[in-house]
């Protein structure tokens, strides 16, 4: 394909608008449209979802004359890990309690980045799990158990 | 007078010993995140907003909020000075000559004259919100739904408008921020609705968790592409106080960038960043020594950090009177209110005074706070920009997590913030910018309501936006500014604008 007469960002980014305002109004098909003097909960929904493929198209379509600039790098390792940060504190907090939770989650997000070294990223963890557990925990009285079930 | 009894219980309720606290606090904080390098004035306050809920005070609560935006853009004016990082583009202007002036050995200074700008601004701003925020609520409460309507429909096309990049992506993704705002209950019918089937969401998608993913997030995920060293220029800033020359050679500048940040402020679209770009500009033009310019000029600093914060106090102004956000940090204000039970709009000066003269009080304290702390404790922040950012990402997931889940104990709430976090990564790679989604999201509900109720009004009648005078006005105003951002000529001129941001 010619990348000079290809933007192929717009034509991923048109779409995925189309995929989303496609699954919207597939969406608000299920609850009741109404009539113009009483909108139902899909009315503005529907209407929004059918603009946003209507935009989605008029970007996929402007790839075709745009000239394609690169995405640039992409945080791979930065997705893994830190996208599964809050993940992993939402599976664990209610299990481990919060000392393990925030333990666990400062653990595995250290990982995101190449210079961090597993005596250092264990060191800081303790750290930061001792700091907020005196912060939030004692300090400001957030309503969590300490130590959960698995820990029993 | 009644204006100066307003002020004085403003001043009562901001300078009781708690909320001076707050304020302190949430100033602090906010230099202290928003010193960080990469990280701009919004996703600080996304990151902290989650703490201000454990204040049990509405009125607290704000204060502190509003003490971490002026922290924030503090700590952005310094990283663009010291390490030519802006993090927010209001701040990319700071960093022209700000950081040409540090390498001339001038950092204090330079870090002195942004400080007193941003206070002389902030300072002039609030007596404008103090002067002009009484008539606009009067004249608010006059508003029907189709009014309110049409309002919002403005303030989403000036979003647009003054967003970066292509203007197609903005509207589809203030679009798809509408739609995000809408999933989960249907206020008027009770109906469930676009939620996919996925009811642990709740009554509606979580505000805190849409905002830390895809600010929050989304921005740790793009610094962590290039992990290159920061090169910090200072290790130790001396010489703060400007001389008497400098003193005179700021003035002007300081008074010119307040009356344009103010003016610009108030538009709703992100009017403090077009203000600073016009603030360096005009200084560009009329200054004595222009080839200075680009070279470490004081005059460079001095405007547009003026009226970038006069534009930020004065966003306020639509925020307080009319519930309608400027910009995606006043997005966040409005969704904090509501998440403390606080219908934004006209109503809040009459049913809630203390909150709306308070918050107004606190932002001259804040501003004052701003300048005797930050002025002695400079060398604390130059020590935090050494700071590795390997250390910074757990540290700020761990606050997230806590945060987040500690808003409403649900577990689905970390699971969206994850969601949200990739999603804003993704789009942010497809060059489209996350504030319209954010404004589209806290107007969603809203825009859906008065809608709704209009058509009530009008027995069905979609003709009552062009048929009652001041909504069709507002309409038109938004048309001319779409047509506008299309003209060939303007759409040039404003990717020029855009460009040279970046």
């Amino acid at each position: 394909m010619n990348k000079s007469s290809f933007d192929p960002t717009n034509a991923v980014c048109g779409a995925f608008f189309i995929l989303v305002g496609a699954l919207f109004a597939w969406q608000s098909l299920q609850v009741e449209l109404g009539t113009w003097l009483r909108i139902g909960p899909g009315g503005m929904p529907l209407a929004l979802s059918l603009l946003l493929i209507l935009l989605g198209v008029i970007i996929a379509l402007s790839s075709l004359r745009g000239v394609g600039e690169p995405v640039g790098a992409i945080a791979w390792r930065g997705i893994l890990f830190i996208t599964l940060a809050p993940i992993i504190f939402g599976l664990t907090v209610r299990g481990l309690g919060f000392v393990g939770a925030v333990f666990i989650t400062a653990l595995f997000a250290s990982f995101a980045s190449l210079r961090m070294t597993p005596l250092r990223a264990v060191a800081l963890s303790v750290a930061l799990t001792v700091f907020s557990t005196a912060v939030f925990s004692y300090g400001l009285g957030l309503p969590f158990e300490r130590f959960g079930p698995w820990l029993r | 007078m009644e204006l100066l009894g307003n002020l004085a219980l403003g001043f009562a309720t901001a300078s009781t010993v708690a909320n001076i606290g707050f304020c302190l606090i949430g100033v602090l904080l906010g230099t202290l995140i928003g010193v960080l390098p990469g990280i701009g004035a919004t996703a600080t306050i996304a990151m902290l907003l989650p703490i201000t809920f454990q204040i049990g005070d509405p009125v607290s609560s704000l204060i502190m909020l509003a003490g971490i935006y002026y922290g924030a853009q503090y700590g952005g004016s310094t990283t663009a000075i010291l390490i030519n990082m802006p993090g927010e583009s209001s701040s990319a202007v700071t960093a022209i000559d700000g950081y040409q002036m540090a390498r001339n050995g001038r950092a204090g200074v330079a870090l002195a004259t942004a400080a007193i700008g941003s206070f002389v601004a902030g300072t002039i701003a609030t007596v404008l919100i103090v002067l002009f925020a009484p008539p606009l609520t009067a004249m608010a409460l006059k508003f029907g739904a189709a009014e309110y309507c049409s309002l919002m429909v403005v303030g989403l096309v000036m979003s647009v408008a003054l967003a970066h990049g292509s203007v197609v992506k903005a509207v589809a993704m203030v679009v798809l921020g509408l739609l995000l705002g809408l999933v989960g209950q249907d206020v008027i019918s009770g109906a469930s609705r676009l939620n996919f089937g996925l009811t642990q969401l709740g009554d509606q998608l979580n505000f805190v968790a849409i905002a830390v993913g895809l600010f929050g997030i989304a921005e740790i995920l793009r610094n962590l592409e290039d992990e290159r060293t920061r090169e910090v220029l200072v290790s130790k800033v001396t010489g703060l106080m400007p001389t008497r020359e400098d003193f005179r050679r700021m003035a002007a500048p300081i008074l010119r960038g307040t009356a344009l940040g103010s003016a610009l402020g108030i538009l709703p679209g992100n009017g403090a960043v077009l203000a600073a770009f016009a603030s360096y500009s005009i200084e560009k033009r009329v200054s004595d020594r222009p080839q200075e310019f680009g070279r470490g000029a004081l005059a460079g600093v001095a405007g547009p950090e003026s009226a970038n914060n006069a534009g930020a106090q004065t966003s306020f102004i639509p925020m307080l009177t009319l519930g309608i956000p400027a910009n995606p940090v006043m997005a966040l204000m409005i969704g904090a209110m509501i998440i403390q039970g606080i219908v934004p709009g006209p109503n809040v000066a009459a049913e809630n005074p203390a909150l709306f003269w308070g918050l107004i009080a606190s932002m001259w304290i804040g501003n004052l706070l701003l300048i005797i702390l930050n002025l002695p404790l400079v060398g604390l922040w130059v020590k935090l920009l050494k700071v590795p950012y390997y250390v910074l990402f757990p540290i700020i997931m761990a606050f997230c997590s806590i945060g987040v889940y500690s808003v409403n104990s649900n577990v689905w709430d970390l699971f969206s913030v994850a969601f949200f976090g990739l999603l804003g990564y993704f789009l942010l790679k497809l060059r489209c910018e996350p504030a319209p989604l954010l404004l589209g999201f806290v107007l969603g509900p809203l825009l859906e309501e008065n809608l709704r109720r209009a058509m009530i009004l009008s027995r069905g009648d979609p003709t009552t936006f062009i048929t009652r005078p001041i909504s069709a006005g507002l309409l038109l105003l938004a048309l001319v500014v779409l047509v506008i951002v299309f003209l060939p000529a303007v759409r040039r001129k404003r990717e020029e604008v855009f460009v040279e941001e970046d």
